[in-house]
């Protein structure tokens, strides 16, 4: 941890092999720019490398700010948090995050969560270009019809934390839930906008997780447009593409039963 | 099936697609008898409303018969007549309960498309009505897929015509819940309407219902106009005068106390503001021409409401804030909660006191809808609302 009270304009927001990379990035935009046989590409490469290099030196990383990517005062570690109310009692909804081996069905990035013991457990994630991470965590908190928190164990491949929190929402609207984790990528914030890139955004998937959790809970089901006619060549067909279609067939089974 | 279908910016055209099926047990399919072009499809047709794609089926006023229901629906059975409201809602969150129907949370498919787009929570799905709204399709065609179908249809179990119920989908409870909205004190208040299209027709006849002293008309088509001056309304052609003086003028200088803008984003108008607001739209700096918007505030009364059943679709500027915050205006606004006005005002028309089907001009067939779409645009040969028999 740093010193989190200097927290001014000044703070460095990566980490040291970000710098590197950075810094490693600048000297190659300067070579290419001095190989340049036009004008202009030398004055954008030249520009490019001298940027790197400023990074480097400055220690920010101005991307992930601008990619709405939140990072915590801890360098490199990279903070999601989103929020649902669901039109369901505080306690049912609990039992359903509380049951670990359920959390891939809610949290679209997990692959499996197996049970090691009363506190510990074996998360395995989905990571970019169809790899998959494993780590062991552990509970932190659980008070019942309140608040789930976890933490990565010491070791582990991505070190991460989250917590769910449960309250009722006013005029009986249901539960708030409220959702925070933290991770830190591999090459820090860079990394996380380098994930963006291959398609994975945390904050986005944890937004549709928990809409698509809400509608289980609401509806049974989720709502869909797929295999619907239209006047397109592929019109009535189910897109195999994406992780929707067995996912919806699923739902079509459940809202049948319903 | 036949369909009219979004085949880019300027270009409907009639085609020939797959008929729908059940996607979800609580689905029916619906055979259209009776469907229409409504003034928010003209959004669409020029391409002012993002995320429409190739191949889209258009429409979202129509009504028929349903012929196939999926295991879960049980309010629905094959052969009923039913209207179906524009919106698709799911009748369970915390908006439907409340009644707010067009801003429920969970029937849009895309919701974060809206929310990318608006930076904001979206609202409910539309027929008909781009991908950012769900990406449902249309009813302008010989069947549609209806979702949610215990919760939007409503059956029509009396005598009265296609013609006299068509128009609870949409235009009669939007423009109903434009007066509504205005909180019109009885035999007091002077609502004046923006906009005599077909949500501005209801619109004046809905404030005369809900007890308007007096109503006051504003638009440039004669046709449109005239219809206004049978409903009651005094009116205004804003090409001939100046919109605020005459307004002013005929409200012995208060303004009226309600204004409804049933105009939208596509206002027309004149003077520097409007031709701004053009250019703007054109170069695609802006979404939105305001001109009716702007007269709206600018003449309400203190303390007055701004109804908005107009459709907006972006970013505004321009906006006379000052004004408005002086006079201390209400602004209500946002789709049309339809699911609830339905049966109270089909009360209404069994009862006699109102027959929707005298806004309508212009009956066709699907395969004239293509040409129909411009004449409406163009408001020329006197048109006011296009009704299609999909089956002619």
């Amino acid at each position: 941890m740093t010193d989190q009270t200097d927290n001014t304009d000044k703070t460095e927001n990566i980490t040291i092999p970000e710098k590197t990379l950075f810094a490693a990035l600048g000297a190659m935009f300067l070579a290419s720019s001095l190989r340049s046989r036009s004008t202009l590409g030398t004055l954008v490469l030249g520009a490019a490398g001298a940027g790197m290099g400023y990074l480097a030196l400055k220690g920010k990383q101005p991307l992930a700010p601008a990619l709405k990517i939140e990072q915590t005062d801890t360098p490199g570690e990279v903070l999601i948090r989103d929020a649902v109310t669901i039109n369901k009692p505080v306690e049912g909804l609990y039992a359903i995050w509380r049951n670990l081996p359920n959390l891939p069905h809610l949290m679209s990035h997990l692959q499996s969560v197996e049970v090691l013991d009363e506190k510990r457990s074996k998360w395995t994630a989905k990571a970019p270009l169809g790899q998959a991470v494993s780590w062991e965590a552990e509970l932190t908190a659980d008070e019942p019809g309140r608040r789930i928190a976890w933490q990565s164990l010491p070791g582990s491949t991505i070190e991460n934390s989250g917590e769910v929190k449960f309250q009722p929402a006013p005029g009986q609207r249901g539960t708030q839930i409220t959702v925070n984790m933290t991770y830190k990528p591999p090459l820090g914030a860079t990394g996380a906008v380098l994930a963006r890139l291959f398609g994975e955004e945390p904050a986005q998937q944890l937004r549709d997780d928990l809409m698509r959790f809400k509608r289980e809970q609401e509806l049974g089901f989720a709502p869909t447009t797929n295999g619907q006619t239209s006047g397109r060549p592929d019109a009535g067909q189910k897109t195999k593409t994406g992780e929707e279609s067995p996912k919806a067939e699923q739902d079509q089974r459940k809202a049948g039963n319903a | 099936m036949k369909a009219i279908v979004w085949q880019g910016v300027n270009k409907v055209g009639v085609e020939t697609v797959p008929d729908p099926t059940l996607l979800l047990p609580t689905d029916a399919i619906v055979k259209i008898t009776s469907t229409a072009i409504c003034g928010s499809d003209l959004h669409l047709l020029d391409g002012f409303i993002p995320s429409m794609e190739k191949g889209d089926i258009l429409g979202h006023e129509f009504m028929g018969e349903v012929v196939e229901v999926g295991k879960a629906v049980k309010k629905l059975k094959v052969g009923d007549r039913v209207v179906v409201p524009f919106n698709i809602s799911c009748g369970v969150c915390d908006y439907c309960v409340r009644g707010m129907y067009s801003a429920c949370d969970n029937s849009n498919p895309n919701h974060r498309m809206a929310e990318a787009l608006y930076g904001a929570t979206s609202g409910g799905a539309l027929f008909g009505y781009s991908h950012m709204y769900g990406g449902y399709a249309g009813g302008q065609a010989q069947y549609v897929r209806v979702p949610f179908a215990d919760v939007g249809p409503h059956k029509i179990e009396t005598g009265l015509k296609d013609e006299q119920v068509l128009f609870l989908t949409d235009i009669f409870p939007t423009g109903w819940q434009a007066a509504e909205n205005c909180n019109i004190q009885p035999g007091r208040d002077v609502v004046a309407v923006f906009g005599a299209g077909p949500v501005g027709q209801f619109a004046i006849r809905s404030a005369y219902m809900l007890g308007a002293a007096h109503v006051i008309a504003i638009d440039r088509v004669s046709e449109r106009l005239k219809m206004a001056q049978e409903a009651g309304a005094q009116t205004i052609n804003y090409e001939q005068e100046d919109v605020l003086q005459a307004l002013r003028e005929a409200t012995g200088g208060r303004g009226p106390d309600h204004v409804i803008d049933a105009v939208g984003m596509e206002a027309h108008g004149h003077g520097p503001g409007a031709a701004l607001d053009k250019l703007q739209q054109t170069l695609k700096l802006s979404f939105d021409r305001i001109t009716a918007l702007r007269w709206a505030i600018q003449s309400c009364a203190k303390g007055g409401t701004v109804s908005l059943p107009g459709v907006y679709g972006g970013l505004v500027d321009k906006l006379p804030m000052g004004a408005a915050f002086a006079k201390g205006l209400t602004f209500k606004m946002g789709q049309t909660h339809t699911h609830k006005h339905i049966y109270p005002l089909l009360s209404r028309i069994e009862a006699g006191e109102i027959d929707p089907s005298f806004v309508i001009t212009h009956r066709a067939t699907l395969d004239q809808a293509p040409d129909l779409y411009k004449t409406f645009r163009d408001k020329h040969d006197g048109c006011i609302k296009v009704v299609l028999n999909p089956w002619a």
